[in-house]
């Protein structure tokens, strides 16, 4: 039963073949034998989760269920539940239970989802493999000695490791895409403003963004269809109306305008992800996509471009948790300085410090101009070049990863080597545009398979197009369905 | 050496929305602490803000009165400083781009010419809470009710050279904002504050001096002093030789004197960029016009109107059209009486105002309606009491409650205008005082008050003025 997707699960209620409760009951079941290993849940909603899926049985029945009622999903433990303990990762928020639930938790809800539980993240979303989580890393399921990505790496190894049929997610710089591509699932970041940021824990406001990681396009188009649309809470939320992500899945890949993002496939790229990358591309050329270079020539700027932009806004958003209202407050302080320096020291950990500084210092007085408002410059100009590549074709295509998962530990004591393995995804996020990241093959590692990701990158709300060539791709090629092995 | 003083001021106007600029909490004043702040007032994690439209069309409505440029894009920005009553840890204001800029108010000065005050800009932006010290032992209370209450912080050009200058500029301010419905202007309440920049510089220097910014003063009396204050602790520092620090100093009301706060050095960075939850304020030409056609007859036009069709001098068109309120009990008397302006100004200046001031109400608390001054007013018009007589009728209507005809009646106020009866006193008089009469007779004109006082005396002080001067001058004269 945790092999089916959503898809089938819904099918599967509709029919009566099994309940809500049978699957929710099986799959924390699994989570309970398998979810410490990977250390992929902060909490676990048992009980939530089986009265979920008692209500959903209840309006099945009466046949009152919509294409998700009675489906088991986790969420990202970034997103607000109303009470339930939501951390973002962080000792800062380790008792800090949320009084409200967060607009996609809200919408999922109401489209009669059930919940599992918050998956495990890097803290704050500041992290690329999940080792920076207050609650310990989480482990990949194709390998339990390797990172499973992040910052949404608790979500990417709960789906992957079939304990959640799917999980929410967010994407500041790649949170979604990278961890998705390092565990083998379809990872979607949808435009900035197509979903809600309401409820969901601010790290870069500009850039963050909720999505989806699912194990098929398919099943993605459902979820973001349950979890799109205006929000009147969120001023950056785009008023425009979600398209029938699932009904558009269809589309042919014959007169599509395929541009390979040249800057991509540089020397950081290890050539076996290249090749299957390449490979991949040829695939979708075989049935009628034509293909073309194109060139961002301001992309190689994305890294340090985000590392300003990113850590300035962090810096500014993460200083309400001050230990006056809610979160970490240090024992017995001695005055309000010694408050702040010592319920912030004590809450926050050693990435999220090294942003908050990095972020206050281009901020300041005098570095602002030429750091701040230099990297907002190079930032609309990144823009631009996506926006260029988009009068000539309809989708950007390229690895979603220079390499396959690397091991825990590797990239911890050099922040700069971990900041560069987000260097494919950032683009988008600068630029707010929707991507997705699809399994396309596997590299050898020792004795192990290690997955590796295709990403594509679309205009401003072209992510029905996104997740339809997926899905074309899906149709043909079967690497999305492999399993980490001990997971099947 | 002559100093010249140089003034500016910022006035934070708390706007008359009912609920918060960025969250949907209700910003009445005086509930119990944090009662009135939800989750956005309280930053909490994951929240964002969401701009009040009523706040924006308020601020439109300051700008246009003012003759400001009222924006078509702002852009709202954060100001990040740590303080326990600052639930985000930022400020969100407006910086760069602001709302309103470049607008101006005249001041009427005392030689009763004219000046004209620049508006350099006025912006949005969001109060913080207030940290509560009194009644707590070795911790402070923290109350977030007036965290996210809309304010326009409205700064001028530093154009006063007076402390005078810059209380009739507030005022101007002050009055304007109620005109327009967009701040109560209640000072207690915090709802009308202001800063001041004050510095001098030696009488025809060009270049600024330093200047001291004078912090939170919330009352017209305070702002007169802190300035006057601060003049004279800055002349003294630069006559003995010293110079002036640029610093924010508090004033402290009970000793009537300034104390440094912080100095620039020890400013802190606030590390202003735009807010990125909040897209930029656009605001189309249809909403400044419909907001154009909302706006009511402005004070100065008022004035203006007054001493054209009223003829009125400028002062009291500025006194009169100092409040809305007061404008318009002024304007109910002129209408109710159906003309007859400068009596009723005199009035409204005059017994009105003093009743008012004295048992300290607001023109729209006045025991005297403008309907029941204007029944006063029109016994004199038609000569059945005299302007004297008159005020004893609006003390007894202000302590009793009564209209004019009634008091009239009841005391029998009522003048005489009975030729016949008035020289019949005036006869008597002139008999009870052969000597004055004689006296008069022979050149001594002076008398002519003393008969004046007695007849009126004797008829307690009802015979009509007019008509007893005709008759008294053709009586004592013989005729």
């Amino acid at each position: 039963m945790h092999t089916l997707t959503v898809g089938e699960i819904a099918a599967g209620l509709a029919a009566r073949r099994f309940s809500s409760v049978e699957i929710t009951r099986h799959l924390l079941g699994r989570i309970e034998r398998l979810g410490a290993g990977l250390n992929a849940f902060v909490t676990v909603t048992a009980e939530r989760a089986l009265q979920d899926a008692r209500e959903a049985d209840a309006r099945l029945a009466r046949g009152e269920g919509g294409p998700l009622t009675g489906v088991p999903i986790a969420h990202k433990d970034i997103f607000c539940t109303d009470g339930i303990l939501t951390t973002c990762g962080s000792r800062m928020l380790d008792t800090f239970v949320a009084p409200y639930d967060a607009t996609v938790v809200a919408r999922w809800r109401s489209a009669g989802t059930v919940l599992l539980g918050k998956t495990n993240m890097d803290e704050f979303a500041m992290g690329s493999s999940n080792e920076t989580s207050f609650f310990g890393p989480v482990r990949n399921p194709w390998d339990p000695a390797r990172v499973p990505g992040g910052s949404s790496g608790g979500s990417a190894a709960a789906v992957a490791a079939r304990l959640a049929p799917a999980a929410s997610g967010t994407d500041t710089g790649g949170s979604i895409r990278q961890p998705a591509a390092l565990t083998n699932l379809t990872g979607l970041k949808p435009t900035y403003g197509r979903v809600s940021r309401y409820g969901m824990i601010a790290f870069a406001s500009s850039l963050d963004q909720a999505g989806v990681l699912a194990r098929s396009a398919e099943d993605a188009a459902r979820l973001l269809g349950a979890m799109a649309g205006f929000d009147p809470r969120d001023s950056t939320c785009v008023d425009s109306p979600v398209p029938d992500y699932h009904g558009a899945l269809a589309v042919p890949l014959e007169g599509l305008r395929i541009g390979v993002l040249r800057e991509f496939f540089d020397k950081g790229l290890d050539p076996r992800v290249g090749r299957l990358v390449r490979a991949a591309i040829g695939a979708l050329e075989e049935r009628g996509a034509s293909v073309r270079e194109v060139s961002l020539p301001h992309l190689p700027l994305s890294v340090p471009t985000y590392y300003v932009v990113a850590p300035a806004e962090c810096s500014s958003n993460l200083s309400r948790f001050d230990g006056v209202r809610f979160g970490h407050r240090c024992e017995k302080p001695r005055d309000l300085l010694d408050m702040y320096e010592r319920s912030r020291g004590e809450g926050f950990g050693d990435e999220v410090k090294r942003r908050i500084m990095t972020g206050t210092y281009v901020l300041s007085a005098g570095y602002y101009d030429a750091y701040y408002l230099k990297a907002q410059k190079v930032r609309q100009l990144i823009a631009g070049d996506f926006a260029r590549a988009f009068a000539e074709v309809d989708v950007v295509i390229g690895p979603t990863t220079p390499t396959a998962a690397f091991e825990l530990g590797a990239k911890t004591s050099d922040p700069i080597t971990m900041y560069l393995n987000d260097i494919y995804t950032i683009g988008a996020n600068l630029a707010g545009l929707p991507a997705v990241s699809v399994p396309c093959g596997f590299v050898r590692e020792g004795d192990r398979e290690l997955p590796a990701g295709l990403q594509l990158i679309g205009p401003h709300f072209g992510e029905a197009r996104l997740l339809g060539i997926a899905h074309q791709y899906q149709l043909m090629t079967d690497w999305h369905r492999r399993m980490p092995p001990g997971y099947e | 050496m002559e100093w010249e003083t140089v003034i500016g001021l910022e006035i934070h106007a708390q706007l008359a929305t009912r609920s918060k600029i960025f969250s949907e909490s209700s910003t009445a004043y005086g509930a119990a602490p944090n009662t009135q702040a939800n989750l956005v007032d309280l930053g909490y994690p994951g929240v964002l803000p969401v701009l009040n439209s009523a706040a924006v069309r308020m601020a439109v409505r300051f700008g246009l009165a003012t003759g400001a440029t009222v924006r078509r894009r702002s852009i709202f920005a954060r100001k990040n400083y740590f303080y326990p009553d600052l639930p985000k840890g930022y400020q969100i204001s407006q910086y760069e781009l602001p709302i309103v800029e470049d607008g101006s108010l005249d001041i009427l000065l005392e030689d009763g010419s004219r000046k004209s005050i620049g508006i350099t800009r006025a912006h949005l932006e969001e109060d913080a809470g207030k940290s509560l010290h009194e009644g707590f032992q070795g911790i402070s209370g923290i109350d977030l009710n007036r965290a996210g209450t809309p304010l326009l912080e409205i700064v001028s050009e530093p154009d006063m050279r007076s402390a005078k200058e810059a209380i009739a500029y507030m005022k101007k301010v002050h009055t304007l904002v109620r005109y327009l419905g967009i701040c109560d202007g209640n000072m207690q309440e915090g709802s009308f504050r202001c800063d001041a920049n004050v510095s001098v510089r030696p009488q025809g220097q060009a270049a600024l001096g330093t200047r001291a910014e004078i912090k939170n003063l919330n009352s017209f009396r305070f702002v007169e002093r802190a300035i006057n204050h601060e003049v004279v602790r800055q002349v003294g520092v630069l006559e003995s030789g010293g110079s002036v620090v640029q610093e924010t100093r508090l004033y402290d009301p009970d000793r009537n004197e300034t104390r440094a706060m912080r100095s620039k050095e020890e400013a802190n960075d606030y590390r202003y960029f735009p807010d990125p939850d909040l897209l930029p304020l656009v605001i189309d030409d249809a909403l400044v016009e419909e907001v154009r056609g909302t706006l009511p007859e402005l004070p100065d036009e008022k004035a203006a109107r007054y001493c054209r069709d009223f003829e009125l001098s400028a002062y009291d068109a500025g006194v009169l059209t100092a409040s809305r309120d007061l404008a318009m009990y002024f304007e109910a008397v002129v209408e109710k009486l159906g003309g007859q302006p400068k009596l009723a100004a005199n009035w409204v200046m005059g017994e009105l105002s003093g009743a008012l001031n004295r048992d300290g109400l607001e023109v729209d608390a006045s025991r005297v309606p403008a309907t029941a001054l204007a029944g006063l007013l029109a016994r004199i018009g038609d000569a059945t009491i005299s302007g004297k007589l008159a005020k004893e009728v609006f003390e007894a209507m202000w302590s009793e409650g009564r209209g004019a005809d009634e008091i009239i009646d009841a005391r029998g106020l009522r003048q005489i205008t009975d030729t016949g009866a008035i020289e019949q006193a005036i006869d008597a008089i002139m008999a009870a005082n052969p000597k004055q009469l004689a006296e008069y007779r022979s050149g001594k004109d002076k008398l002519f008050g003393f008969f004046v006082g007695q007849v009126m005396k004797a008829t307690q002080g009802k015979a009509n003025p007019a008509q007893l001067n005709e008759l008294l001058k053709r009586k004592l004269g013989g005729a």
